[in-house]
């Protein structure tokens, strides 16, 4: 009996260190330099994964930074600054500071102002949809509805307001990652600089069409007049293929052009609410982040 | 006796459903304006070469070729040019458009109008492709490849086999089977004509044996003609066993010779070309009447039109589609859905204001009950959706990887083979959008085989 | 112009749903489903309803509260599951066990993974092997009324009981009688197997209304016959080289295509499109699978009926075999 005991430690005991050296053997045999520093940034990255800064994922932008040394364009939408600073000491070198962004939603053809023009059946895909035609709208540019962007989010930023079938951006969410940019077949999102107590102006709508046709298709589309280019004393805003975009490098939040702009395709967000003009014109100042509600008022 | 003949994997049936199988060609008036296209074929949009105010001919060419695969575009009627800018397609896409004011119908000198039949066969195959290029012949069985290019293999390949394609396997559709019944001598010339070009193959004519009376005719007309002349001595006439999408390129080739084309191949690596009977007519009239592109035929049809509106069109192309409608008695009310094409294949109408192109094929009408999505259930494995599947593909399993976006696992699976027939989307009895998906994940595929360094 | 409808093609679809696939299965049971009636009676009907019921009504629970999805019992997977348990029960088998059969077919089996789809093992042959395994007796006892006016009789009468003609060859070849004199002594006649009455599980009793079950699913482009072949041709492969070998020892093919689950096991349950292959030599290697064990169950094995055991462990092959075995593609013959 007692014999039994012992020939199975023995046995056990033998057999565990045999294959511990096996183990050390082939861990020393196909060991793999690597730089530590690799693991220390990858250690202060967000650990999201979400590709924001255009590597695979936060182990590749670490590798990436370390290779080259330098963070030239190298930058981690999601932890902004703050982590690029952390980055910045481990590899000992300065970080520049990038202005923090938001996604924005350029297109404000809510139901109402862009009223359906047929009746879209196939596979709830934007891409799908985008692929297959125009859109169900008269105009060919804006948002197709179908959520890409907020099934593309990770970080639970957007969401499909069902009253203008829009997307609408939370702004204490996003990360600036550009993930919903990306999956829009469309191009109707832009990473826009977030702004001094994220107040910020920008054209609401990328129709290329001309005025006439634009107005057609929505009543708030962007008729490229140039009035807004005209008002604007910073030569922020440019008008090419019909469309007006406004250089937030150059703006200076004066929002002129938002109470020039004739179909209110300009919106201005988080901005005090002003006493009232005398000339009534459609778009003030919004509270909140869902331009796309001014034009539900008409209803 | 049963027909053998089909192609060997996978495949549908859906209902016949030859409405319009009766109605004769019918000449479709002249509207006010037409809008013709500049990307009515595969490849580059044509320039345009005239200017507003310019006044044109039937016939007269219009718009000139923009790279190797592109075509000529001629002005379907004589009138005066309107404009020439972008204008909305039938998915609501800017194209550019020339748009001609209709006065009179004055045809350009040199083409021959008369419906006698000239059988004579050119000796010189480079004045036949030259005809066939300068008169913007494309394919017109859907994929409006440019004609000339797909008759000129390239160097080192030999076709074997000219495959006229007349199975017109889509449901609704019998615009090329009323051309083969009033105008099979025509496209047997034509047919010798292509043969001629292509140094002497064998050529088949692939019709589907639910069409009785079409192989009955060509093959009479064959006889005929083959009597009077040695130049359609190795054409014959083939029945198929019917079973979608026969007329499929690849399943066609199949069908008729037993080869298959290699993934991502082109037919002519198996000795073989297609050119559908629509297109052969084109090709014949071309060659032979110096007639160019400018007109087909449209069928008219849906369950919900009484038999006395079902039409078959001899249209001038660049018609708007809102035009023929009208003609045609206006849309019914039950109409759900227009499609251009096939309910297989076709493609859904945004805008009944675009206007006809060179492959338009038809206008059909769907009702609500007929075409309207149910909605989708979880997969339940039944595998019908790779039996239907022509290419031996496994849609079941695409759309799984193309939902999780599992590139190099789709190309693995070769969904880049993928001929977006619709048999698997058709098939599936839980209704899952396989198709939608598929197509979308083919093209990511695709962009990534053709970025990669050629070996 | 009203809004007309735009979407990607195909613009029509196959009349067959789901639903309607599941109903010509339930079609197809109908015949077996109706002879076990006759036979068995009132204590049949008991058990088709509590286990059809109790399949629908779990699903529905589990769907609505637990799953918080739409609730999928319209599409009738669940009746079809339950009605195919109640074929594999013995009518004598009481309704608390039929119950019990039905919430785990359901319950564990299909919706603990996900629900239609995504089950591993066939619900009613994962059922069956459970009830088996925890009350052998009521599984494989069988007890019919003497006549067909007697089953429908309320009156209490008195009920034939024994094993089945498998249970009993079974018993024999273990205990080295030989089968000529069991078949005498206990009547076994192949024309009784085919047409009715045999004592069993009441989907055992009518071969020919099985078999009419089986035609009607290909007829309607239900199912492929390929795995339903492949057991057949197993099966009669080995017990024909056995018994053959050994006619005393070894049942002959015949006696083993007609008793116990072989003919609705590969009709109906080998046949589940969730738990079978996709491809059609996937599908004959399932089926030869199925048919080599059934056999090996049956002649070396400790239970006197195989079916069952051995679709389940095929049930567990299914994704090797998916992953191995496809249909040809177009083009890319070697």
């Amino acid at each position: 009996m007692s014999s039994t005991v012992i020939g199975t430690i023995v046995l056990v005991t033998v057999l565990g260190l045999l294959l511990a050296m096996v183990l050390f053997w082939v861990a020393s045999r196909f060991k793999v330099a690597e730089d530590p520093r690799i693991d220390e940034i990858e250690k202060v990255m967000p650990g999201a994964n979400c590709g924001g800064c255009g590597f695979a994922g936060c182990r590749a932008f670490a590798q990436s930074c370390v290779e080259k040394g330098n963070l030239d364009e190298q930058f981690c939408p999601v932890g902004g600054n703050e982590v690029m600073k952390k980055v910045a000491a481990v590899l000992g070198i300065e970080a520049a500071e990038q202005a923090p962004k938001v996604a924005v939603v350029r297109c404000n053809g809510s139901c109402e102002a862009r009223p359906r023009t047929n009746d879209y059946d196939g596979v709830l895909s934007c891409r799908v949809k985008a692929s297959l035609y125009a859109g169900d709208t008269g105009c060919s540019f804006g948002c197709v509805g179908c959520g890409d962007c907020v099934a593309a989010c990770q970080f639970g930023a957007l969401s499909m307001d069902p009253q203008t079938g829009l997307p609408v951006v939370d702004e204490s969410q996003c990360t600036a990652c550009g993930a919903c940019a990306k999956a829009c077949p469309k191009g109707v999102i832009e990473l826009r600089a977030k702004g001094p107590r994220s107040m910020r102006v920008f054209v609401s709508c990328i129709n290329k069409d001309k005025g006439a046709l634009a107005r057609k298709a929505c009543k708030s589309a962007c008729i490229g007049c140039g009035k807004c280019a005209k008002v604007c004393t910073h030569d922020a805003i440019t008008v090419e293929n019909n469309v007006a975009y406004i250089d937030f490098t150059k703006c200076k939040l004066c929002r002129k052009c938002v109470a020039e702009c004739p179909t209110g395709a300009i919106h201005a967000v988080n901005f005090p609410v002003l006493p009232p003009k005398p000339a009534p014109k459609p778009v003030t100042a919004q509270p909140a982040v869902q331009p796309e509600k001014t034009q539900q008022d008409g209803k | 006796m049963e027909n053998k003949h089909t192609f060997s994997i996978g495949g549908v049936h859906p209902d016949d459903s030859k409405l319009s199988k009766d109605c004769p060609v019918e000449v479709l008036p002249l509207p006010e304006t037409v809008y013709v296209s500049m990307a009515q074929h595969l490849g580059a949009p044509a320039n345009p070469v005239v200017a507003p105010g310019d006044r044109v001919k039937a016939g007269q060419v219009i718009a000139e070729p923009a790279g190797f695969i592109s075509a000529f575009v001629h002005s379907p009627v004589s009138g005066t040019v309107k404009s020439v800018g972008p204008r909305a397609d039938l998915a609501g896409n800017k194209v550019n458009h020339i748009e001609i004011a209709v006065e009179g119908d004055e045809w350009a000198e040199g083409i021959d109008l008369s419906p006698e039949l000239v059988t004579a066969i050119p000796e010189d195959s480079a004045f036949i492709l030259e005809r066939i290029k300068s008169c913007g012949v494309v394919g017109l069985g859907g994929a409006t490849f440019p004609t000339h290019v797909k008759l000129s293999p390239p160097p080192g390949k030999t076709a074997e086999y000219l495959i006229i394609n007349g199975a017109e396997c889509e449901p609704y559709l019998t615009s090329d089977y009323r051309i083969m019944l009033e105008r099979s001598k025509e496209i047997l010339v034509g047919a010798a004509l292509m043969k001629k070009v292509l140094g002497n193959p064998r050529c088949v004519i692939g019709i589907e044996d639910n069409k009785p009376e079409a192989i009955a005719v060509m093959t009479e007309s064959l006889l005929s003609l083959q009597e009077e002349s040695k130049d359609f001595a190795g054409i014959e006439v083939l029945s198929l066993r019917k079973k979608y999408p026969q007329g499929g390129e690849k399943q066609l080739i199949d069908a008729v010779t037993g080869r298959q084309v290699k993934s991502l191949g082109l037919p002519i690596d198996v000795g073989a070309v297609v050119q559908n009977v629509a297109t052969t007519l084109a090709v014949y009239e071309a060659v032979q009447k110096n007639k160019p592109l400018v007109t087909n035929v449209l069928t008219v049809t849906g369950d919900c039109l009484p038999a006395q509106r079902q039409h078959n069109y001899l249209f001038r192309i660049g018609v708007p589609l809102r035009f023929i409608a009208e003609q045609a008695g206006g849309v019914p009310e039950e109409a759900a859905k227009i499609i251009s094409g096939g309910p297989m294949m076709g493609k859904a109408i945004a805008n009944l204001d675009a206007t006809t192109v060179k492959g338009s094929s038809s206008l059909l009408y769907l009702t609500d009950a007929q075409t309207r999505r149910q909605p989708e259930g979880p997969c339940i494995r039944c595998g019908r959706c790779a039996d239907a599947c022509p290419m031996g593909l496994e849609p079941f399993l695409l759309k799984r990887l193309a939902d999780a976006g599992d590139t190099r696992q789709l190309e693995d699976n070769a969904v880049q083979d993928c001929i977006e027939c619709g048999c698997c989307l058709y098939s599936c009895p839980a209704r899952i959008p396989l198709l939608d998906v598929i197509r979308i994940a083919k093209g990511d595929v695709m962009r990534i085989i053709k970025s990669r360094p050629r070996k | 112009m009203e809004k007309m409808i735009v979407s990607p093609s195909p613009h029509i679809h196959a009349p067959a749903s789901t639903a309607s696939l599941m109903r010509d299965v339930l079609i197809a049971l109908a015949p077996a489903t109706l002879v076990s009636l006759l036979f068995y009676g009132w204590a049949e009907l008991l058990l088709v309803c509590v286990c059809v019921l109790c399949c629908v009504l779990t699903e529905y629970l589990i769907e609505k509260f637990l799953m918080k999805t739409p609730p999928t019992v319209s599409d009738c997977s669940a009746a079809v599951t339950g009605l195919l348990l109640a074929l594999n029960l013995p009518a004598s088998c009481p309704w608390w066990v039929a119950l019990l059969g039905s919430v785990f077919a359901i319950g564990v089996v299909k919706m603990t993974f996900g629900g239609l789809g995504q089950n591993v093992f066939n619900p009613a042959i994962a059922a069956r092997v459970f009830l088996l395994v925890s009350f052998p007796s009521y599984m494989t006892s069988w007890s019919a009324p003497a006549s067909i006016a007697d089953a429908w009789s309320f009156a209490p009468v008195d009920a034939v009981s024994g094993a089945t003609p498998l249970g009993i060859v079974s018993e024999a070849m273990r205990a080295g009688q030989p089968l000529d004199a069991v078949f005498a002594e206990h009547h076994f006649s192949y024309g009784q197997m085919l047409f009715a009455s045999m004592g069993g599980s009441v989907g055992e009793v009518s071969a020919l209304a099985l078999l009419a079950g089986f035609v009607w699913l290909l007829a309607r482009k239900v199912i492929k016959p390929y795995t339903t072949l492949a057991i057949w041709a197993t099966v009669i492969g080995v017990s024909a080289v056995f018994s053959l070998m050994d006619p005393s020892s070894y049942t002959d093919p015949l006696f083993n295509m007609l008793t116990g689950g072989v003919l609705i096991g590969s009709i109906f349950m080998a046949t589940d499109y969730v738990t079978s292959p996709m491809s059609n030599t996937g599908c004959v290697i399932f089926g030869f699978g199925i048919g080599l064990q059934t056999m090996l169950i049956r002649y070396f094995g400790a239970y006197p009926e195989g079916m069952s055991f051995a679709i389940l462990l095929m049930n567990a092959f299914v994704p090797l075999i998916n992953r191995f075995c496809h249909q040809p593609k177009y083009g890319r013959a070697k």
